[in-house]
């Protein structure tokens, strides 16, 4: 049960809903940078939500199973293929034994592949997350190549009743987006906030620069100059939180982020916008809004019960 | 203390205000992550740690009305004891010359001679004021103020693993092979960070921490 890595493009990894509770070994969370697209995509093919699947970036992927499987995707603008048949983002289709899962990217950003009983690297750490920077985990620790054949875990007995009530290739069952659209990243305070870099934050239209990767976004087109441009004492860091170092162009880091960073936290992306940021590529156009709180918290909690919801659902016709 | 959020799911704990001592402030932070992790409170994802601040991750679904009053008694009660008997770790270290990248920029910095760096290193007991950076990097407290360096202009894309290396009031060792700014003034034989054990670290916030000079026959036979 396998499936091989015909075309890796680039920066492909094996992840799922990362590290739990490292941090003070320096361990990063890592993981899917959008998991609620991970989530959907292992829920559609009837795997527990945070199964290890296939982190694609930029650059076609090709992978081959050699054994009848379900697949599902969510993330950016991807067309998906299994041979000509189209499969659209958020719903569940069959591949057969000997067949081809085409990846491109459209407009691109970041998608997540679930295939049916998971993709069953060892678990380091408790997780099968790629930690890139620790190379540890995932494949080999480090992004697929070329000819890897990754190994799949067992279906769940779900797998086997939703593949018998798919009659085509593809489900008459989907997932809602619960990923924000938009060009605004809602952020809340930071630790170091004041008003009038706020004001600048909020003001201006910032740039995602070149080398940005899964650690953070570099933003540039729009430099906040530091009210106090010293180091702080370092102090733990999270996805989300806006750095301001002494250059002045702002970082938003994301879910490779180092756990601890000394520059100041002026602000911090919600977390339900993480997927969103996640889907920023170099030179995109991004903005933020601020909102309060206890609104931030409002909506993750709202996200999670229409997760759970919609796993209900699932669980309702197929359990 | 001071309550901040660092973001929606997360709450960060600054002592600063309790003490102008940092081995205080070290000790204050160690006993409230420790109470803090043992309190197993719901929802609570992570604690960890840093110099003068503990960081609290949580599921903001999962928490309960009085979260933060809860977080603020059981660390009003935490104290400022070390909470619990300071692991001792020696490490060995190579200084020769292959290894110490920068022992000469770092002698024409301080004006002192290779061997008076080396012995200043190696006689200092360091405290682990935190673990970061990469898994299993610690931030070493303690380095005598006449080894102050600033980091290099330009980071070297590749430092070794097991590099030792200071930088303005801290001493480091790189766990594996990774980009970095600090001086490098020797090599450790020991590995720092094993993903495949857990805990995954050789060293933890907290632990006291000595060097100690071998040669490099020692350091070829001790290489893990």
């Amino acid at each position: 049960m396998i499936a091989s890595v015909i075309l890796a493009g680039f920066q492909t990894t094996v992840q799922d809903c990362g590290r739990v509770g490292l941090r003070k070994f320096g361990v990063t969370p890592g993981g899917a940078l959008d998991s609620v697209s991970l989530r959907l995509a292992n829920l559609l093919v009837g795997n527990p939500d945070c199964m290890a699947g296939v982190e694609c970036s930029s650059g076609r992927v090709r992978l081959k199973v050699d054994v009848d499987r379900l697949v599902a995707w969510a993330g950016g603008e991807f067309e998906i293929r299994i041979g000509d048949e189209l499969i659209p983002i958020l719903h569940c289709a069959r591949v057969s034994a000997g067949a081809a899962i085409e990846i491109s990217p459209k407009r691109g950003g970041r998608a997540w592949l679930a295939i049916s009983g998971g993709v069953d690297v060892p678990e380091i750490l408790g997780s099968r997350a790629t930690d890139l920077r620790a190379h540890f985990g995932g494949w080999a620790g480090r992004a697929l190549r070329d000819g890897d054949e990754l190994p799949l875990a067992g279906e769940s007995k779900l797998c086997s009743r939703m593949r018998k009530e798919l009659s085509g290739i593809i489900s008459d069952w989907s997932a809602p987006r619960f990923v924000p659209r938009g060009r605004f990243l809602r952020v809340i305070r930071g630790k170091n906030w004041d008003d009038d870099i706020g004001e600048k934050l909020l003001a201006q239209k910032f740039r995602v620069a070149m080398n940005s990767d899964r650690m953070g976004l570099r933003l540039e087109g729009g430099e906040i100059l530091p009210g106090n441009p010293r180091e702080l004492v370092s102090e733990a860091v999270a996805p989300g939180t806006i750095q301001l170092p002494p250059s002045g162009a702002p970082v938003v880091l994301l879910g490779d982020c180092q756990t601890i960073g000394g520059y100041p936290k002026i602000a911090h992306v919600i977390t339900v916008d993480l997927g969103l940021a996640a889907q920023l590529q170099p030179l995109d156009e991004v903005r933020f809004e601020l909102i309060e709180l206890e609104e931030a918290r409002a909506l993750l909690r709202d996200r999670e019960r229409d997760v759970a919801l919609f796993r209900a659902g699932l669980e309702a016709r197929f359990g | 203390m001071k309550i901040s959020p660092l973001g929606d799911s997360a709450l960060t704990l600054d002592f600063a205000d309790e003490s102008s001592d940092r081995a205080r402030l070290l000790a204050r932070t160690l006993s409230a992550a420790e109470r803090l992790e043992g309190a197993n409170l719901p929802g609570v994802m992570d604690v960890t740690c840093a110099y003068e601040s503990v960081a609290v991750f949580f599921d903001p679904a999962r928490i309960e009305q009085d979260f933060e009053d809860k977080i603020g008694a059981l660390v009003s009660s935490a104290g400022f004891r070390a909470p619990r008997k300071a692991r001792k770790i020696e490490i060995p270290v190579c200084y020769d010359d292959e290894f110490a990248l920068d022992l000469a920029r770092v002698a024409s910095q301080t004006f002192l001679t290779g061997d008076a760096i080396i012995t200043l290193h190696s006689s200092i007991e360091y405290t682990v004021a935190c673990i970061g950076f990469v898994p299993g990097f610690p931030f070493l407290a303690g380095l005598s103020d006449k080894l102050r360096v600033p980091r290099l202009e330009s980071p070297r894309t590749k430092v070794p693993a097991g590099s030792v290396a200071i930088a303005n009031a801290q001493a480091g060792i790189y766990p594996f092979e990774s980009p970095g700014g600090w001086n490098v003034i020797g090599r450790t034989p020991l590995r720092l960070f094993r993903a495949t054990e857990n805990p995954p670290t050789l060293l933890r916030p907290g632990d006291r921490v000595r060097f100690r000079r071998i040669t490099r026959a020692q350091f070829d036979a001790e290489q893990e």
